[in-house]
């Protein structure tokens, strides 16, 4: 299974960012000199305050946003290349989509395997087993003929995760996964990337569940408008590196405060103070 | 009385008529499901009003109208384009500036430059004078439509439900998007024909809203809203030929009187099932059944 997965993820993943500056039509700068390199296998977990560039990276690495200076490549390949090749799933922050659209949960996630398709884009029935994988995967198997706008929240939340499972991607990008989806679900979700890490994939996950943190990444990447820090997460998710990201010490982890610097402390963060991160 | 209703068929005129009205009504149908998804009522409009000047001005140079359509319609969308990118209005003002300068255009060249395209033809449609030529390029575009969006329609699915993704999987989204657009043109210089620039909108937008609420499918959409476009067009010529009216006119009441069935009777959506639900729960379900019967 394992090495079935690492045969069609193709050549290694991996995403470089070389000196990436994006501004908004309006003027605003909101990444400055972004420089980062991220390898196949391991989970990065991308952190910083509420404005501080992290949808606009992810937006960035897609070419949804064109810089005003620097590269990205995936796989070594340019962005566009990558993407034909379905090298890389994205999961934004929150789906703009029109929810009274006539498509079952079933078709979107298939749409995930479009790509894939032949010219006629008919599913084969390794699609269709693609498909139903995927949403055994997040749970969502019993909701298949649904239309799509007949869930709640955090299920068309899981349902377009769904779809980037079946897009079977070397990368994964997910923008903010675990707001708005409960406990439980934030746990198995959490399972499924330690899975997906196992069998080769490179997953970006932004978070602003701090705690969480420790607990599934091995990379961070602290961002505040720029690189804060980077690097394998016991060296980068430091409290002083998060106390430059935050403008102060984030609030509910102050007992990272405590003399003791290492990363493993932050499972003991107490559940109420998580929540309260989760929230905002 | 049955020969009576055999008539029509007799006159070579109202055969063409039938068949032409069937053709487009299908063609406009199919796309009517995308611009009643992506919300481009307002843009067919638009389109079905640009396209006249380039109709004017093919006229005035002996071309195929359809070529000066299509000229028009790139031009109006490049010009809706360009405006949009240039202020912060809504799309629907830069729609209703743009439309109406084209048609104001058309209609000045239109009289400034008499040809045999007369003014009520635009507006109004001479579907029951369609030309043989006329008639094989409304054949000729109906089956390019068909053909592109039988090869094509989960591609276009993917991007009117999400543009973003579907690029990030691969597709091309700029092609497919002039695609629809182009189709659309298409359709409404056809349309533009039959049933005259007023109404070739309703056209784009009954069937697939009629079709949309008689299903959850996309892919049912695709073959129901045709039907009812077809069907109802040719209807709609037939009833013409004995009320002695506007066929145009007759076409687009008769796919109004469908949709309004649609939303009357339709089992998920329509008006019945939902006032259903609002009763004690055996008379909903009642309702329901009466409402699928
Ligand atoms: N479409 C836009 N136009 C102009 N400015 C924008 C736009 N989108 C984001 N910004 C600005 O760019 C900056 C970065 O935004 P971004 O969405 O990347 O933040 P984020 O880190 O994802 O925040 P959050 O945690 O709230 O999701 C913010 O200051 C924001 O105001
Ligand atoms: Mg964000």
């Amino acid at each position: 299974m394992a090495i079935d997965a690492a045969a069609r993820l193709g050549p290694a993943p991996s995403i470089e960012v070389h000196d990436l500056s994006v501004a908004y039509p309006d003027g605003h700068v909101a990444l400055s000199e972004v420089t980062l390199r991220l390898d196949a296998g391991r989970i990065c977990g991308l952190v910083g305050p509420n404005g501080s560039g992290k949808s606009t990276l992810f937006k960035a690495i897609m070419g949804f946003v064109r810089p005003v200076r620097g590269e990205v490549r995936i796989g070594g390949q340019d962005v566009r290349a990558a993407q034909k090749a379905n090298a890389v799933a994205y999961v934004p922050q929150s789906e703009e989509v029109d929810w009274t659209f006539p498509v079952s949960v079933r078709d979107v996630v298939m749409m995930g395997r479009q790509g894939r398709m032949g010219f006629l884009r008919r599913p084969s029935p390794a699609d269709r087993a693609v498909v139903g994988q995927s949403l055994d995967r997040v749970g969502m198997a019993a909701f298949g003929e649904r239309q799509i706008g007949e869930l709640s929240g955090g299920q068309r939340k899981r349902v377009f995760l769904a779809r980037a499972l079946a897009q079977e991607a070397g990368i994964i990008l997910l923008d903010e996964p675990f707001t708005g989806v409960d406990q439980t679900t934030e746990e198995e979700i959490i399972g499924l990337l330690r899975g997906l890490r196992e069998a080769g994939h490179l997953l970006l996950v932004s978070t602003h569940d701090l705690a969480a943190v420790p607990d599934f990444c091995d990379d961070v990447v602290l961002l505040s408008g720029t690189v804060i820090a980077a690097g394998p997460t016991a060296d980068a998710f430091t409290p002083a590196n998060l106390a430059r990201a935050f403008g102060r010490p984030p609030p509910g982890l102050a007992s990272l405060a405590a003399p003791k610097d290492v990363p493993g402390t932050l499972r003991e963060v107490p559940r109420s103070a998580r929540l309260a991160e989760t929230a905002c | 009385m049955f020969e009576a209703a055999l008539d029509p068929f007799a006159y070579e005129y109202m055969r063409n008529a039938m068949l032409g009205a069937g053709t487009v009504g299908a063609l406009c149908a199919l796309l009517s499901c995308f611009v009643v998804l992506k919300g481009w009522s307002l843009l067919g409009d638009a389109l079905s009003h640009a396209v006249v000047p380039g109709v004017a001005v093919a006229a005035i140079f002996g071309l195929p109208l359809v070529a000066g359509a299509a000229v028009a319609a790139v031009l109006a969308v490049a010009g809706i384009a360009f405006v949009e990118r240039g202020t912060s209005l809504k799309n629907d003002a830069v729609l209703g500036v743009v439309f109406t300068t084209f048609f104001a255009a058309g209609l000045l060249l239109v009289s400034l430059y008499p040809t045999h395209l007369r003014i009520t033809t635009i507006m109004f449609g001479n579907l029951l004078g369609i030309a043989d030529s006329d008639l094989w390029q409304v054949y000729g575009v109906g089956l390019l439509c068909l053909v592109v969006i039988g090869t094509m329609w989960r591609d276009l699915l993917a991007y009117a439900f999400d543009p973003l993704h579907a690029r990030s999987i691969g597709l091309n989204t700029r092609v497919l998007h002039a695609l629809l657009l182009g189709l659309l043109s298409l359709a409404c210089v056809t349309a533009l024909q039959t049933v005259g620039a007023l109404l070739v909108v309703a056209m784009l937008i009954a069937p697939g809203a009629t079709a949309y609420l008689l299903t959850d499918r996309f892919g049912c959409m695709l073959v129901i809203a045709p039907l009812i476009g077809g069907v109802g067009a040719v209807a709609g010529a037939y009833a013409s030929f004995f009320l002695d009216g506007a066929v145009g006119g007759c076409i687009v009441l008769l796919q109004t009187a469908t949709f309004l069935l649609a939303w009357l009777f339709a089992p998920k959506h329509g008006l019945l099932n939902r006032l259903g639900f609002r009763r004690p729960a055996g008379a909903g379900k009642r309702a329901a059944a009466r409402a699928g019967a």
